[in-house]
């Protein structure tokens, strides 16, 4: 690599109170490169990029650029300076058209009296012409998830940047999405813009950026080539210790079971789902693969009666289940972890200890119905040693934990009812690497103790590493199976996408 | 992260935390103002503190706390009720006019309470079943409330004068030196301030408010909780309703105009949050009583009758503004 150095930051230090976000920490940044920052949550990232974004100041250090060395007061001054964010959640305008979200910076300063829409719709159409099909005088609100991240990244463009930041781009993405957004990134990059990207996701950073610096507790750790380095060292610099297996050991042949925990056959749902049936073994991990909407979820929602109207059977140890309603599932001993945590998986202002109850809280209540608080608190510390939660009292809000840490409650709250069967969906999403371990390391434990577990994950990655089968999801049906040696992220793509590739009926 | 990386707390821990608790509930600030406010008032009226004063003090917040009681559930699980004056004022419409048409007293007021709860069910059904906003819902239910309090009576009280004395002392007897109307107040406020505390059916209306979505994949029925808090309330209206009649001794239909504003400010000053999810009964009547108390306060201090509303609306934009502001530390 010897493009110049666009961005030059050293030995830069921050500080909130006594908590010492960045110190001396230093990053390099060349023309056209793709560059990852990874890290844990709490590692400095967002700080990092919070500096040179201009929201904050730093306490210390230099940052050059151009080699000039450059004070960013504010947001506005990092637009001036070339550099553009492309945030993790996305800020827009949902019953406004594209374009007027694409100008809303523009707009904000302008200082004309009245908007000249025309002139709007058509520089914004110029724009979204590099990024794909969007029409620019849409409501945001009409469109997909992706398709507003590549609103948000046309806002980027406007600014006419030289260095662009995504701070995890692709959490909301589809794996098809994440790879037309690669190739933006690509295009990108190929025109000299210098590109931060902030992921989690080993493969990722492995398959797309040219180097990759490592912070830790705000440290600047190692900065790599990619081609120098593997997955295994960049994780063992972000966690400071060697993680010797990203994921844990599979069952062993000897471990192997005909014995039958769940039967499901012929499971319908009018529009979502049709003709799903498969059989989860004593001990096995079983995974639910597919792109994000053929309807994995569904099926599992479906299962234990969270949504939809089913028709078809469920057996639980050999005996049908007639559900009517999530809490007869409950009682049945079926539970589903959310996928989307702060949405509906945790009551977030409620303490740790009555989120860890709320599947049950007859289990810590008198036969007449009155709550035993030292039984509450007892569960959930019980539950908490468990799964090793690392939290201050089982009395605080759940609000004031790590993403790894909320997700523990969740499960601690699934396994507060003593379940047969879970079913998680995306159990470790936006969770740091070593929570991440830690998670599978109970999942693998709770199956080895006879629990039945469904794990439903769009990471490919994580779903070979971790379970022992897979079944691919494809528009709500079940097209294939793989295990052992065939659990390849090809095999899975293949089976869950092979319909686009078929012509198309007139 | 070195602050966060304690193991799971022991009961050892606890006791630390729960004067620390205990120091910055809402509970305790809300005792102290009240406290400071008839330290200053003993001072500035020698009326203040004499027992009349307290007495009709009580009797001012007593029924009224009955319906925050009902509103507080209600704005725990998520939930509004505008009605609760004109409902009140239809409960006592309906149990004196069948009073006058011969039925006995008590049926009367049982009819009467029941018709309450039926609107509150109506309401509850509204919300959800047809998928309505408890505001609007409310809003209607009030305006039609009040017309059938107007249609029943041709807009006039009906004199009760043939109450018979064992119905009338629940609104103006005493046992003791206590009127009925404090104990029954203080009997409500007790049973549902330990059972919103301890049994897990009002745990749930707790998980219902906090994220109803959350309290359904938990497996809780969220709308038959949010339905029974709706009817609830208009219940404890009803309740009000009928012992402000053994109280005044008549009907009167245009009672309660603005009661839900009164109510809805009591029960936020005491710590519910509009969002659902938080609130006690205990500070929903503190905030009742600091209302009240301030109401006593600047009549005896005889501040015109137009200040005490303004002064009362900014008691309540400062009650919550602090609060904002000591959530946002916390969170």
């Amino acid at each position: 690599m010897d493009h110049p150095v666009i961005l030059k930051i050293s030995n830069l230090s921050k500080s909130f109170g006594p908590v010492r976000a960045l110190r001396g920490v230093d990053l390099e940044l060349r023309r056209g490169e793709i560059h990852a920052i990874a890290g844990e949550n709490g590692a400095g990232k967002s700080t990092l990029m919070k500096v040179i974004d201009g929201i904050l100041l730093p306490d210390g250090g230099d940052i050059v650029i151009d080699g000039k060395p450059v004070t960013i007061a504010s947001p506005t001054e990092a637009q001036k300076l070339g550099i553009g964010f492309v945030h993790q959640e996305i800020a827009l305008c949902p019953d406004v058209s594209v374009a007027e979200n694409i100008f809303m910076g523009v707009t904000n300063t302008s200082k004309a009296l009245l908007m000249n829409y025309a002139d709007l719709r058509k520089r914004a159409s110029a724009i979204l012409r590099q990024l794909g099909d969007i029409n620019a005088s849409a409501l945001v609100r009409t469109l997909s998830i992706s398709q507003q991240q590549l609103v948000e990244i046309a806002k980027a463009l406007t600014l006419d940047c030289r260095i662009l930041i995504f701070d995890e781009p692709t959490a909301a993405l589809t794996e098809r999405e994440a790879k037309i957004l690669f190739e933006i990134i690509h295009r990108l990059a190929s025109r000299g813009i210098a590109i931060i990207y902030i992921s989690h996701r080993m493969a990722e950073i492995f398959d797309n950026c040219d180097r990759v610096t490592v912070l830790r507790d705000g440290r600047y750790i190692t900065t790599h080539d990619i081609r120098d380095t593997t997955p295994e060292q960049v994780v063992a610099a972000m966690v400071g210790r060697v993680i010797d297996k990203l994921y844990p050991e599979k069952q062993r042949a000897d471990e192997r079971s005909e014995e039958v925990i769940l039967d499901v056959s012929n499971l319908c749902e009018a529009t979502r789902f049709r003709d799903v049936s498969f059989q989860l073994k004593k001990g096995e991990i079983l995974g639910l693969g597919g792109l994000i909407g053929a309807g994995r979820s569904e099926i599992v929602k479906g299962i234990c009666r969270l949504e939809g109207e089913v028709t078809g059977t469920v057996a639980l140890h050999g005996k049908p289940l007639s559900l009517a309603h999530y809490g007869d599932s409950i009682d049945a001993g079926m539970v589903y972890l959310s996928e989307d945590r702060k949405g509906d998986g945790l009551f977030l202002d409620m303490s740790i200890a009555s989120n860890i109850s709320a599947l049950a809280v007859e289990r810590v209540a008198s036969r007449a119905g009155l709550i035993n608080a030292g039984r509450e608190t007892r569960q959930a510390q019980e539950l908490g040693r468990r799964l090793a939660l690392k939290c201050g009292h089982v009395n605080d809000a759940v609000s004031t934990l790590s993403g790894g840490n909320q997700q523990k409650v969740a499960i601690a709250k699934m396994l507060s009812v003593a379940p047969k069967v879970i079913f998680l969906d995306e159990p470790t999403r936006g969770v740091d690497v070593g929570a991440k371990a830690e998670i599978h390391r109970i999942v693998r434990d709770l199956a080895r103790s006879g629990v039945g577990v469904i794990i439903i994950s769009s990471e490919l990655p994580e779903l070979i590493g971790v379970c022992d089968r897979v079944l691919v999801v494809r528009e709500g049906r079940i097209t294939g199976e793989v295990t052992g040696d065939d659990m390849t992220e090809e095999n899975i793509m293949y089976l869950a996408s092979i319909a686009d590739e078929r012509p198309r009926a007139a | 992260m070195a602050t966060t990386s304690n193991p799971v707390n022991g009961e050892a821990g606890s006791t630390g935390n729960a004067l620390g608790r205990l120091f910055r509930m809402r509970e305790t600030g809300l005792i102290l103002i009240i406290a400071v406010l008839f330290i200053v008032m003993s001072f500035a009226s020698p009326y203040f503190l004499t027992w009349d004063n307290m007495r009709a003090m009580a009797m001012a917040f007593a029924v009224e706390g009955i319906v925050v009681v009902g509103m507080t559930i209600l704005l725990i699980s998520g939930g509004i009720d505008l009605s609760v004056g004109s409902v009140t004022a239809l409960a006592m419409v309906i149990a004196g006019w069948l009073f006058l048409n011969g039925l006995d007293p008590w049926t009367a007021s049982l009819v009467a309470i029941m018709a309450c709860t039926a609107i509150g069910a109506i309401m509850g059904f509204f919300v959800t079943k047809v998928g309505l906003h408890h505001f609007i819902v409310s809003l209607a239910v009030m305006v039609i409330a009040r017309g059938l309090c107007l249609l029943g009576t041709g807009g006039r009280p009906l004199g009760l004068y043939t109450l018979p004395p064992e119905f009338k002392f629940i609104g103006q007897g005493s046992i003791g030196p206590i009127p009925v109307v404090i104990v029954i107040f203080v009997l409500f406020v007790v049973v549902f301030d330990f059972m919103l505390r301890r049994t897990t059916i009002f745990r749930k209306v707790f998980y219902t408010g906090s994220n109803e979505k959350a309290a359904a994949y938990s497996g809780i029925r969220t709308t038959k909780v949010i339905f029974l808090t709706t009817t609830l309330c208009a219940a404890l209206s009803g309740v009000a309703g009928i012992i402000y009649m053994a109280r005044f001794g008549s009907a009167q239909p245009t009672f309660g105009v603005g009661m839900e504003l009164n109510v809805i400010a009591a029960a936020v000053i005491g710590g519910a949050s509009l969002k659902g999810g938080s609130g006690t009964i205990l500070g929903a009547i503190l905030g009742t009583i600091l209302l009240s108390v301030v109401s006593s306060s600047l009549a005896l201090l005889d501040v015109s009758i137009y200040w005490q509303d303004i002064i009362r609306g900014s008691i309540l934009l400062t009650a919550v503004t602090i609060d904002h502001y000591l959530n946002k530390r916390r969170g």
